[in-house]
C-alpha cells in the first residue's frame, strides 16, 4: 500500500464553436483533469508494482467526478473518453501502465454502462511534456465522428519522481465531422466496438 | 451596424484552465493554491493588412474582459470579490501585429474585469507576443488591490495546441484565489494592504 501523494490537479475545458465551418447548434466541449502525483517507484526497479493500481482507484474516481462537473454535472452528455500518463524521468513506462485500470474504472463508474475500451497513450517525459490523449466513443470504438484527441500538459510537471495522470471526456463528435464511417446513431451496442 | 463594426468578437473556441496546488516540496499547501485562466480564440479582423484605427479591437477587448473574467471566476467557484490576483495576455497569429494585442488588452479590457471582481485598484499585469499554433502564454499575475504584494507576484503558463492560427488572436485572463504556494520571500503582505493607490 502506497499513499497517493497529489501535488496538483489541473482542469482544462475547451468549448469549441466552429473551426471555419458553420457553427454547431451546441458547441463541442472537451475536458481534461490532470493529477500530478509522486511516483513511489521512481529511482529503482521494483518488481511488484500492481498493488498501486488499487491505491489509485479513489483518485481515478475523484478525477472522473471532476470531469463530469467541469462539463456541467450531467454524465449523460458525455460521448467520448480517453486517458493517458506521462511518467517523470526517474520512472519507467511501465509505471504509466498502472493507470489503465483505475483511470478506466473511475470513468465507467461515473458514466455508467460505457461499453467501449478507453483509448489511451503514455510516455516518459520531462516537465512541460505534451501528451495527445486519444478520445473515442464511450459505447462503440469504431464511431468515426468521435475519433479525436486532446493535447494536454503542465509546464512544471512531471518532475523526475512524479507521474502526470490524465483523464479526458468529450460531449460529441468533432466539430465539423464529415468523414463518414460508423455513425453514433447506428451503434449496435453489443460488443463495445460497433 | 454589423456585429464586426460594433466590435463583436468572432470566437472560435474558449478554453478554461484551473490549477489546484496541494503540495510543494512535500509540504502541504493549505488551503490549496488555486488559479484559473480563461482564453478565447478569436478572429483577427485586421490580419494581413495595416489598419490605422484599431477601435474595433478595443471594443473586442471590452467584451472579452467581462466574458473571460466571469469564466475564470466561475471555474474557481468563488465570488468575484474573493479573487486575489489577476493578469492578462494575448498572442497574435502570424498575420497580425503586436499592436493588435495592445489594442485588445490596454484601452478597454480592464474596466469589465474590475467590475466582475468588485474592485481591483492595481494595474493588471500583462504580456503579449506574436506566435504560431500552440505558442505558450505566460500570463503575469499580481494582487488586484495592491501591486506590491510580494506573495502574489506570479505567472501562469497556458497554451492551446491549435491556436492562434495565422488570422487569429488568443486572449487570456487569469484570476487566483491565493498567492504562490508556500510564499516566504517577505515584502508587503496582503493583510498590510492600505488600498489607497493600487500599489501598497
Amino acid at each position: 500500500m502506497h499513499e497517493v501523494r497529489v501535488r496538483k490537479i489541473e482542469t482544462i475545458v475547451e468549448e469549441i464553436f466552429h473551426e471555419g465551418g458553420p457553427a454547431a447548434t451546441a458547441p463541442l466541449r472537451r475536458a481534461a483533469v490532470l493529477a500530478v502525483i509522486h511516483n513511489p517507484f521512481a529511482g529503482g526497479y521494483v518488481e511488484n508494482i500492481q498493488p498501486f493500481m488499487d491505491d489509485l482507484r479513489p483518485l481515478g474516481l475523484e478525477m472522473s467526478k471532476r470531469l463530469v462537473a467541469a462539463l456541467g454535472g450531467d454524465a449523460k452528455i458525455v460521448e467520448g473518453y480517453g486517458k493517458g500518463a506521462i511518467v517523470g524521468s526517474a520512472g519507467e513506462l511501465e509505471h504509466g501502465a498502472l493507470w489503465h485500470a483505475p483511470g478506466g474504472y473511475g470513468m465507467r463508474e461515473v458514466l455508467g454502462g460505457a461499453k467501449a475500451i478507453v483509448a489511451s497513450t503514455k510516455k516518459v517525459g520531462g516537465p512541460g511534456a505534451r501528451l495527445d490523449v486519444p478520445v473515442t466513443h464511450i459505447h462503440a470504438s469504431y464511431v468515426r465522428s468521435h475519433f479525436d484527441a486532446m493535447e494536454i500538459g503542465i509546464a512544471d510537471a512531471p518532475r523526475a519522481d512524479e507521474m502526470l495522470l490524465a483523464l479526458v471526456m468529450s460531449t460529441g463528435p468533432r466539430i465539423h465531422a464529415r468523414s463518414g464511417g460508423l455513425k453514433a446513431s447506428d451503434i449496435k451496442g453489443e460488443d463495445g466496438l460497433r | 451596424m454589423t456585429d464586426e463594426a460594433a466590435g463583436k468578437a468572432k470566437i472560435r473556441k474558449i478554453v478554461t484552465f484551473v490549477e489546484e496546488t496541494r503540495t510543494e516540496m512535500g509540504r502541504e499547501v493549505k488551503p490549496p493554491a488555486r488559479r484559473a485562466a480563461a482564453a478565447a480564440v478569436i478572429e483577427n479582423p485586421f490580419a494581413g493588412k495595416f489598419v490605422e484605427d484599431l477601435t474595433e479591437l478595443m471594443n473586442i477587448g471590452e467584451e472579452l474582459g467581462g466574458l473571460l473574467t466571469e469564466r475564470a471566476v466561475a471555474a474557481l467557484g468563488i465570488s468575484g470579490a474573493s479573487a486575489e490576483s489577476y493578469g492578462k495576455a494575448a498572442a497574435v497569429g502570424e498575420n497580425g501585429e503586436i499592436e493588435h494585442a495592445a489594442a485588445i488588452l490596454h484601452p478597454k479590457l480592464g474596466a469589465p474585469v474590475r467590475k466582475a471582481l468588485g474592485e481591483g485598484a492595481a494595474l493588471i499585469p500583462s504580456s503579449k507576443k506574436r506566435g504560431g499554433l500552440g505558442v505558450p502564454l505566460d500570463i503575469p499575475l499580481g494582487h488586484k488591490d495592491a501591486a506590491f504584494v510580494r506573495s502574489h507576484f506570479d505567472g501562469m503558463e497556458i497554451r492551446i495546441a491549435d491556436a492562434p492560427r495565422a488570422n487569429e488572436i488568443v486572449v487570456a485572463i487569469a484570476v487566483t484565489d491565493s498567492g504562490r504556494p508556500l510564499a516566504r520571500v517577505g515584502g508587503l503582505t496582503k493583510d498590510q494592504i492600505k488600498g489607497e493607490d493600487g500599489l501598497r
